[in-house]
């Protein structure tokens, strides 16, 4: 602080209250942080968290049938009606939540060998092309992904040009659950990748060196030393392929026939006629994810982010 | 598990996962160029010519807002995500711990929880009416966590004495800016604002949540592809959109790459996946 001193008696006036006020600052540390902290943190409390309790309140409230006009009393009748079994909802969740579980295990049967293959197996130039070759198509535009796939899965698309090639009869893939089940495995297919890849990376060469030395057939090796330790980086990819599969709405709507309908499609087509029924609605994936991440913070998932 | 065998088997398995990535994105990039306007494959004649249509189609009205909700997200993200994270990695205080899962909860819950949790608040609960700064709103919202990570990593592997040596030196708060934390976080901040716009600019859910009439150009793709108007003019502005999310990307990487911050793979990974976290919802 001695060239502080100093500096404090030469220079034009800016520049001492500058000093001054870095001095200060770093004086009374608690003050720069608060000052650092409270902006962001304040906006993001009202804005995102704020909201978030909205959502929750908002459920309670129900809409006026012929005007849409919000009544604010507090009634649990949006819950009764998705819980009842003379309504569809339930049974939209049902398909959502096989549709979500139908993925993440398609993903996990994709991702695990291209992962082993890139972690324990590529030298160090073909993983890192394999990295940015798995990076890019989760980063290119999700929409057009699922575009694409309408068009190949279209009746004179490039699968039954392929099939026809190969003399196989055509399928009517479009606009089907089974359309649907493919195009969501493709999108999230990168999010699965990348943490079991970063989670096959970290088991030392050592421990199946040890498993071998010990006697282990490969699949034993496999099974007791390889697969345990993957299992965090399986889970973790699983939370993005699980929630993002509970909280899309448009590869139903693009991809999916009359019967695709998830929970997503029901909170976006009531969003403006019925905004309390939709709120409730949505706080059913909200519940289940936090399930999940209970779950999946048993399982060691966050320490493999 | 290395017999020739398995290793041949987990390379061929490899390589057709790779293809179902990769084709899916390779037949778009072709239908830009098919000279037909019936979406038929295989293409038999090529033209530019629906290039020039989409340039003088609505879908630049879209494109600008798209730009404009995208730099004003992402120059908000960086302010607010460079803040919160000089805080996180320099301070202790109660509750810094939950401030990077805070912070992630945009990304992580599912999209339609986000959007209608903003869509009740913004428009039911405050009156607002839908504009672009209701889009740039949520889209900020979830951009905050990809400049928090890459700033908070970088911070973490910098030593805080070099603030205090400037300060020793006789450097100003803005010196010390300029000449010292600068120089440290300038490639964090350009990697975490490039994928910032990147996500802003792909984003459908929320912003289908938070916007009015106004149309960025993934709603604009979105609503034409539902109507099933002016097919090849979509697939030009896919072909344009997914060089552009890439691009980004691509540099980001790149940025990380050569700064010499990523020196062994486990790091690069623990980075890839820091930015992974943050899908393209």
């Amino acid at each position: 602080m001695a060239a502080d001193a100093g500096a404090l008696e030469a220079g034009p006036p800016i520049r001492r209250a500058r000093l001054r006020l870095s001095g200060f600052l770093w004086r009374h540390p608690w003050l720069k942080a608060l000052g650092l902290l409270s902006p962001p943190l304040a906006a993001f409390l009202i804005l995102y968290i704020g909201s978030l309790a909205v959502l929750l309140i908002s459920s309670f409230w129900t809409a006026n049938a012929f005007t849409a006009a919000i009544e604010h009393t507090w009634t649990l009748a949006n819950y009764r009606l998705i819980f009842s079994t003379a309504q569809p909802y339930l049974h939209i969740a049902g398909l959502t939540l096989e549709m979500a579980a139908a993925v993440t295990l398609t993903d996990a049967i994709l991702a695990f060998p291209l992962a082993f293959f890139m972690a324990r197996l590529a030298g160090r130039r073909t993983t890192a092309m394999l990295f940015v070759m798995v990076l890019l198509p989760l980063w290119s535009s999700y929409l057009v992904r699922i575009y694409a796939w309408q068009t190949i899965l279209a009746h004179d698309g490039a699968i039954n040009w392929a099939l026809n090639g190969l003399g196989l009869p055509d399928q009517n893939l479009a606009y089907t659950n089974t359309a649907m089940w493919i195009v969501f495995s493709y999108v999230w297919l990168p999010f699965m990748v990348l943490p079991v890849y970063a989670a096959l990376e970290r088991i030392p060469d050592s421990y199946i060196e040890a498993s071998e030395d010990l006697g282990a057939r490969g699949s034993r090796t496999f099974r007791s030393v390889i697969l345990p330790l993957a299992l965090p980086g399986l889970v973790a990819g699983s939370i993005f392929t699980f929630a993002l599969t509970l909280g899309d709405y448009i590869t139903p709507l693009l991809v999916g026939g009359t019967s695709s309908t998830l929970i997503g499609n029901v909170v976006y087509e009531n969003v403006a006629s019925n905004t309390p029924l939709a709120a409730a609605f949505a706080t059913i994936p909200l519940l289940i994810m936090g399930v999940y991440l209970l779950i999946a913070r048993r399982l060691g998932a966050f320490e493999a982010l | 598990m290395t017999t020739r065998g398995s290793r041949i088997s987990l390379a061929v398995w490899s390589g057709l996962v790779l293809a179902f990535l990769w084709i899916p994105l390779v037949v778009i990039a072709l239908y830009a160029f098919n000279a037909s306007n019936i979406q038929g494959w295989p293409i038999t004649h090529w033209s530019f010519r629906w290039f020039r249509v989409a340039w003088d189609s609505d879908a630049r009205g879209a494109l600008e807002l798209s730009l404009k909700v995208g730099a004003v997200a992402t120059g908000s993200a960086l302010v607010l995500g460079t803040m919160a994270a000089a805080a996180v990695a320099r301070f202790r205080f109660f509750g810094r711990e939950s401030i990077s899962f805070l912070l992630v909860l945009p990304l992580a819950l599912p999209g339609i929880i986000t959007g209608m949790a903003l869509n009740s608040a913004l428009f039911t609960v405050w009156g607002l009416a839908p504009s672009m700064w209701t889009i740039v709103i949520g889209h900020a919202t979830f951009c905050v966590v990809l400049v928090y990570n890459n700033v908070v990593a970088r911070l973490r592997r910098t030593s805080a004495s070099l603030i205090e040596a400037s300060q020793d030196l006789g450097a100003d708060g803005w010196q010390t800016f300029r000449f010292v934390v600068w120089p440290v976080l300038s490639t964090a901040l350009v990697a975490g604002g490039l994928l910032a716009f990147a996500l802003s600019f792909d984003e459908v859910i929320v912003t289908t949540f938070t916007a009015g009439a106004q149309a960025t150009l993934p709603i604009w793709i979105l609503d034409n592809i539902r109507q099933g108007q002016q097919l090849p003019v979509i697939n030009v502005v896919a072909f344009f959109v997914v060089a552009v999310t890439v691009i980004p990307v691509a540099l980001a990487q790149r940025v990380m790459r050569d700064s010499g911050i990523i020196r062994r793979g486990a790091a690069k990974v623990t980075e890839a996946v820091e930015a992974a976290e943050i899908p393209a919802v």
